[in-house]
């Protein structure tokens, strides 16, 4: 899937994940996050985001994720929807990539 | 690096100074209690003094002593920042601080670690910023966490010796009788402060409210003060009550709260006459009202309650469900009130409230005990001190000397915080060893320690859902995923005594993320 433009999703609500992604001119992904939980779930929670990311076919994203402890769940539906957005995707939404 | 039996390893340097944990009932000898210089005082003297400034000379404060102060007046507290303020100007360094806690209010108290004023310290905790400012390792000597029972214990014992006691006094007469019931700050009990008063060489008194001699009832007395400096403003009495105390309306933690007391009720120690303590966590403050509820559906009063006093046990008492008080400390306004208008409601100092060494503590009369936990561990280790990043930020307080004592320790906590579980393989910080908790309470359900054969028996068919530990630390992973244990740094950036003065833990400074 290709980005259009920037896009957000989330809050920065204790227990969500705000997701801000654009496309990225150098042809990679790159996640840059900022967590609550960073030491005990840093890890964990980019890899959900790089997970997503390649379930959607994304090869290309400048991501900025602000994380208030959202459990992996929320982080998935958080970066589903800020891609789906960035990419102007409205209808026909695949849900179905939330496992 | 020596390992303690319940497997913390303390580095040699400490290990030998100190000693290591080795059970929580290890430790029991005779011994002699240190003793205060007294400066007599005639009939022609005058106690009063104009300044803190005056005071400080007057005391011949030097480089190199030690300080003390005492927590009542919590986030209230302008005393510690008003002195340490002065002697920072007047240029002594090097010094020892001993209150009894450290609240955030005291952040100021980091620049005067910074410039060398300060360099050693012992509390029972250390709050928010200045808890992040120490485990950034700004300290060259760790800091010495003890518990209230701990430090009353190291005080008589002389593990601390107090070179000057500064007590803000709520109201005092220029003699130095000095009470918590009455003044503009009012902080109800004193307990911590009577320690340092009976064994420090020096004792001064700060006050906003000199009242006529004598001055009654007498919490401190004039036989243990030096002097006495009135200032502006010893205190917010706002600020006593701020951070504890709310009335829960979270279904989580009133759910942790039926169970608790569904739990104590089913219990053999629920008869009547039996005794119970219960902190001022949310969940821990709302099984007073479980409790209560119960006690007059079978007709049951408890002979006392103790602690950390907070309204709803005020409430207990006045309704005839519990005779008496026993308080240390006063957590809100009510309880302030409370302990100057009923005589049922009793100020003990720290040393009765929980030292393992006095003559038998208030703790060992203990049937009943709930407590709060920020970690605990399938050890039934309990962490109050350090978060899940492994940054000091809480306080040891009463939890270690009520949790060894009292004939049943319960824990309540939710089984997560956001993403951070509570039950985990292993603690950042031991501060109460497993062995002293018997059951923990989560909303999922409760585990009992295997430890107590008696009570999973007798608690067979109690109507709450029954797990080990292991089972609660699988629940809360499969929510939140695993977490990757903290990296320290080696740095030892505190040292945690147990109540007996052995070191049952140390806290390192946390290392860089590992990405």
């Amino acid at each position: 899937m290709r980005l259009q433009h920037q896009a957000i999703a989330g809050t920065t609500e204790s227990s969500d994940i705000q997701i801000m992604i654009e496309p990225n001119v150098e042809n990679e992904i790159a996640i840059n996050l900022d967590s609550s939980v960073q030491f005990q779930f840093g890890k964990q929670i980019k890899q959900v985001i790089q997970d997503t990311l390649t379930k959607l076919g994304v090869t290309s994203a400048n991501i900025k994720a602000i994380d208030r402890g959202a459990l992996d769940c929320t982080v998935k539906a958080r970066t589903l929807t800020a891609i789906y957005r960035a990419a102007d995707v409205t209808d026909e939404i695949d849900w179905q990539v939330i496992d | 690096m020596v390992k303690n039996t319940i497997g913390r390893e303390i580095p040699t340097e400490f290990a030998d100074k100190y000693g290591v944990f080795k059970g929580a009932w290890a430790k029991k000898s005779a011994y002699q209690t240190a003793a205060a210089q007294v400066h007599p005082v005639q009939p022609t003297d005058s106690k009063l003094v104009a300044s803190i400034h005056d005071v400080i000379e007057k005391v011949g404060l030097k480089d190199g002593m030690t300080i003390s102060f005492h927590h009542h007046f919590r986030e209230g507290d302008y005393v510690m920042n008003l002195v340490l303020a002065e002697i920072a100007k007047m240029g002594i360094k090097n010094l020892s601080i001993a209150p009894s806690s450290i609240a955030n209010v005291h952040e100021p108290l980091i620049d005067y670690i910074k410039s060398g004023v300060v360099t050693n310290i012992t509390s029972s905790g250390l709050r928010d910023k200045v808890g992040a400012a120490i485990s950034s390792g700004i300290m060259k000597n760790p800091v010495v966490i003890r518990s209230h029972g701990g430090r009353a214990r190291a005080i008589k014992a002389g593990d601390i010796h107090i070179d000057v006691a500064f007590i803000g006094a709520p109201s005092t007469d220029e003699y130095g009788n000095i009470n918590g019931y009455h003044g503009n700050a009012i902080c109800g009990s004193l307990g911590y402060a009577q320690v340092d008063a009976k064994y420090a060489d020096r004792v001064v008194a700060i006050t906003d409210n000199l009242v006529p001699y004598p001055n009654t009832p007498i919490s401190i007395p004039q036989t243990d003060v030096d002097y006495i400096v009135q200032v502006d403003k010893i205190g917010d009495p706002d600020g006593i009550a701020r951070g504890a105390t709310r009335f829960t309306k979270n279904p989580k933690e009133l759910i942790i709260a039926e169970y608790a007391a569904k739990l104590i009720e089913y219990s053999r120690y629920f008869k009547d006459g039996f005794s119970f303590q219960t902190g001022s966590g949310g969940a821990s403050l709302a099984v007073t009202r479980f409790l209560k509820a119960a006690m007059l559906k079978h007709k049951i009063k408890a002979s006392f309650a103790i602690g950390g006093i907070t309204q709803p046990m005020v409430e207990l008492l006045e309704e005839g469900l519990v005779n008496k008080l026993l308080d240390v400390q006063d957590f809100d306004k009510r309880s302030a009130d409370s302990i100057r208008e009923n005589e049922n409601h009793y100020e003990i100092d720290a040393e009765m409230y929980a030292s393992p060494f006095a003559k038998g503590a208030v703790v060992n009369q203990v049937d009943v005990a709930v407590l709060s936990a920020l970690e605990i561990d399938t050890q039934f280790n309990v962490n109050v001190m350090t978060g899940s990043d492994g940054v000091i930020r809480g306080a040891s307080g009463g939890h270690c000397d009520t949790a060894a004592a009292s004939k049943m320790t319960v824990v309540v906590a939710p089984l997560i915080r956001g993403r951070i579980p509570t039950i985990v393989d292993q603690v950042n910080t031991v501060i109460t060893p497993g062995e002293s908790i018997d059951v923990v309470v989560t909303e999922y359900g409760i585990a009992i320690n295997p430890k107590r054969k008696d009570l999973i028996d007798a608690l067979q068919n109690l109507d709450v859902p029954q797990l080990t530990i292991e089972a609660l630390k699988a629940k809360a992973y499969a929510i939140v995923g695993t977490p990757q244990s903290i990296v320290y740094t080696d740095q030892v950036v505190a040292l945690i005594e147990y109540r007996d003065g052995s070191l049952i833990d140390v806290v390192r400074k946390p290392g860089e993320i590992d990405e």
